[in-house]
């Protein structure tokens, strides 16, 4: 037996794992978007050819989910980029207090996501009970029905909430090694604080970003819990992205065939941005 | 490779050991996380006692997630329960789809005959029972006698929706946070769409008509909607989108409601000073009516059934029938007092004289189900025989996603003319699956 049989001998076990654990799902996907499968109706069966993706490309639900999604991605990534830079450049300075603020800081990463969207639901954003709500009516205003006249800022701001640790954090560390006698040397050639942000500081942080941007979108295209414990995606369906859509199909109208069609093209859609950021992540590290 | 040989072997007893040796049956039952369920699971170790060869485990779940559990396992025969927890809704479509057993050898004492009719019949396909009855409610005007008093107004004895609109306005005191109506806004089948179709069928409308045509986007709806829209927009609570049954129960128990029109299982927890904070000065009246006085109202029921699923049919249909008894009733009257008897399902629960004690408006209930589904005029012009949702398979999904049309309503993105016409479209869609137009 060749070292290299015997190489393969040890890994071949990893390598079915690996498949059994990924492509046996996806190939079942792709058999049941081509059924008609639906659990209440057994009365329709066998096989749907491509009538599941028409009917799903046919409903308006589906378009809207999609903006949805890439709206709540983008928002999100734009808010806790740019305030994470701001936090990640404050807690880089010293202050007294410091440790336990960034330590206040980083809490929210910790809660669940059904929690913190609880507490966002109930204790902050109710019109009756909420924070928000009351410190509205004390100053004389009126409060405001956050998740019925404005749902998707409601969950940008909740999501933003709970990924502004991680990307402060990544971007604090990425500061942190950045070299202190570079800032010296700028500003002894007179470059005044801003300069010295604008050229030195962000693009050492560059790469950080770019690690921020693909672990938040690799999440963010899947969020869920959110969703489900505070608007259900509604009103209509003003905050039903991509994952809830499918939910719905699958578990709501246990129409499974349907539910699989728009698996497929969730699948589709990540490969092409994970496609998008892959290519930019590798110049990025390049450079 | 001896070690490995023996770790296997250890591994395997001990999965195996798990499964105990005697020849006792475990049953899997699935059930919702109400008040009354939770009571049943609390009870249950007096009927391991009375049967020691069986042992009960219980998964106990919130509504959603408990209909998508259960159906997932019954639709797909996976037998992972042995008694399910189902609505009126389902007991007739499972049943047709033989995904149920049918009810059959109860014994003399059960009392089938006790079963309050409108009950029973709900869960009666062809004339075989499917299902058990639990508990059962229909819906009620439930208003604050304070506000009432202080504003000067009265409740009519037989309330109509435009009484209704009026007093809500004239109750309505946002200083004061207290708005004059509640009503559900959460959308879902069994939650706004639930108060939307009472409201739908007493303004004369109905889902479908005698030939199981969408007919969402006629006047009747138009004038329903308009008014529940126009309703909760003026005198209801503030992001009233986000309020199913619960919600509603606090803000009515907190003081933040004049009126809530709701099911009546709520009563029991009104009238009690430990969940509610306006215990005393609450009353109740009829559901409102209008142009169809005979029209159905709202009769929902949580029922134990077997599927056909399970491996233990027999020790499953002797738990389900304990547990819809007159003992069990005795039972829960004797250990945690009468007012928490699960209602609406017997005669002879509201025969008793200490039930009438407990719960002043166990009469009245008892009325309210007995009325809910009327034999004639009401029924005759819609094609189903249910009230406040349509026993079809594609009404969870239809309702929901008319729920979620007509909630837009409410936060002012779409008018009442084109959620109609969006609702029509999609109930045109749903109605053309096969097994829905029967």
């Amino acid at each position: 037996m060749t070292s290299r049989h015997r190489a393969s001998l040890l890994w071949t076990p990893a390598v079915i794992l690996l498949a059994a654990g990924s492509i046996i799902p996806l190939l079942m996907t792709l058999w049941f978007s081509a059924q008609h499968y639906n659990l209440v109706t057994p009365d329709l069966t066998g096989f749907a050819g491509f009538e599941n993706y028409r009917l799903l490309i046919g409903d308006p639900a589906f378009w809207a989910s999609l903006r949805n999604t890439l709206v709540l991605v983008g928002s999100v990534l734009l808010v806790t980029i740019v305030l994470g830079v701001a936090l990640a450049v404050l807690f880089n300075q010293d202050f007294p207090g410091r440790n336990i603020t960034r330590l206040l800081v980083i809490a929210p990463f910790f809660i669940m996501p059904t929690v913190s969207a609880l507490i966002w639901k109930n204790l902050l954003m109710h019109p009756v009970y909420g924070v928000f709500g009351i410190v509205a009516r004390d100053l004389g205003g009126t409060a405001v029905d956050w998740f019925a006249d404005h749902p998707m800022v409601s969950l940008i701001m909740i999501l933003s909430w709970e990924w502004l640790p991680f990307s402060s954090l990544i971007l604090l560390t990425a500061l942190q090694s950045l070299d202190q006698e570079q800032l010296e040397a700028a500003r002894m050639d007179g470059a005044g604080a801003m300069a010295r942000f604008v050229w030195i500081t962000l693009p050492h942080l560059r790469r950080a970003v770019s690690v921020v941007i693909m672990m938040e979108t690799i999440f963010l295209l899947a969020v869920f819990a959110e969703i489900f414990v505070t608007t259900s995606g509604g009103p209509g369906t003003a905050t039903t992205n991509l994952a809830y859509l499918i939910y719905g199909r699958a578990l709501l109208q246990f129409d499974i065939g349907g539910a699989a069609a728009g698996g497929v093209i969730a699948i589709i859609l990540a490969n092409i941005v994970a496609a998008l950021l892959a290519r930019t992540m590798a110049t990025q590290l390049e450079a | 490779m001896r070690m490995l040989e023996g770790f296997l072997l250890l591994a395997l007893t001990v999965l195996s050991g798990c499964g105990s040796n005697d020849s006792s049956t475990t049953l899997s039952i699935a059930t919702v996380n109400n008040g009354d369920m939770i009571a049943m699971k609390k009870l249950a170790p007096e009927f391991e006692r009375q049967h020691p060869d069986i042992r009960l485990k219980w998964v106990v779940l919130e509504e959603n997630v408990l209909r998508q559990r259960v159906t997932t396992d019954v639709a797909t025969g996976a037998g992972q329960f042995d008694v399910v927890t189902i609505g009126n809704y389902e007991a007739p479509i499972w049943a047709k789809q033989k995904w149920l057993r049918p009810i059959t050898g109860l014994p003399a004492e059960y009392e089938a005959g006790d079963l309050l009719e409108p009950v029973r019949n709900a869960v009666t396909y062809q004339g075989q029972i499917f299902a058990l009855p639990f508990y059962a409610e229909s819906a009620m005007t439930y208003y604050r006698t304070d506000l009432f008093a202080k504003a000067g107004l009265q409740m009519p004895a037989h309330p109509t929706y435009a009484q209704i609109a009026e007093l809500a306005h004239r109750l309505t005191d946002r200083p004061n946070q207290v708005c004059g109506i509640c009503l559900r806004g959460k959308p879902g089948w069994g939650e706004n769409i639930a108060s939307i179709t009472s409201i739908v069928h007493a303004f004369g409308g109905r889902w479908f008509d005698m030939q199981w045509h969408a007919a969402l986007n006629t006047p009747q709806w138009h004038r329903a909607i308009t008014y529940y829209s126009e309703l909760l927009k003026t005198d209801g609570p503030p992001g009233a989108t986000s309020n199913g049954f619960n919600e509603n129960l606090a803000l009515f128990a907190s003081g933040h409601c004049a009126m809530w029109i709701d099911s009546t299982v709520a009563a029991t927890l009104l009238y009690s000073s430990v969940h509610s904070n306006v215990a005393g000065k609450i009353s109740y009246a009829p559901m409102p009516t209008d142009q169809d006085a005979a029209a159905p109202t709202w009769l929902w029921s949580w029922n134990l059934a077997v599927p056909a699923s399970s491996k233990h049919v027999e020790a499953a249909m002797e738990f389900a029938t304990w547990a819809t008894s007159r003992t069990y009733i005795g039972l829960v009257a004797k250990t945690q007092g009468w007012l928490a008897v699960p209602p609406g399902t017997r005669q002879s629960t509201y025969d008793s004289a200490e039930y009438r004690n407990a719960a002043p408006f166990a009469e009245f209930v008892h009325n309210a189900i007995n009325t809910a589904i009327p034999r004639d005029s009401g029924t005759a012009t819609r094609p189903y025989n249910s009230a406040e949702f349509v026993a079809i398979p594609a009404f969870q999904g239809l309702g929901t996603q008319v729920g979620q049309i007509v909630a837009a309503t409410l936060t002012g993105q779409s008018s009442v003319d084109t959620a109609l016409k969006e609702a029509q479209t999609a109930a045109e869609h749903a109605i053309l699956q096969p097994g829905n137009a029967q």
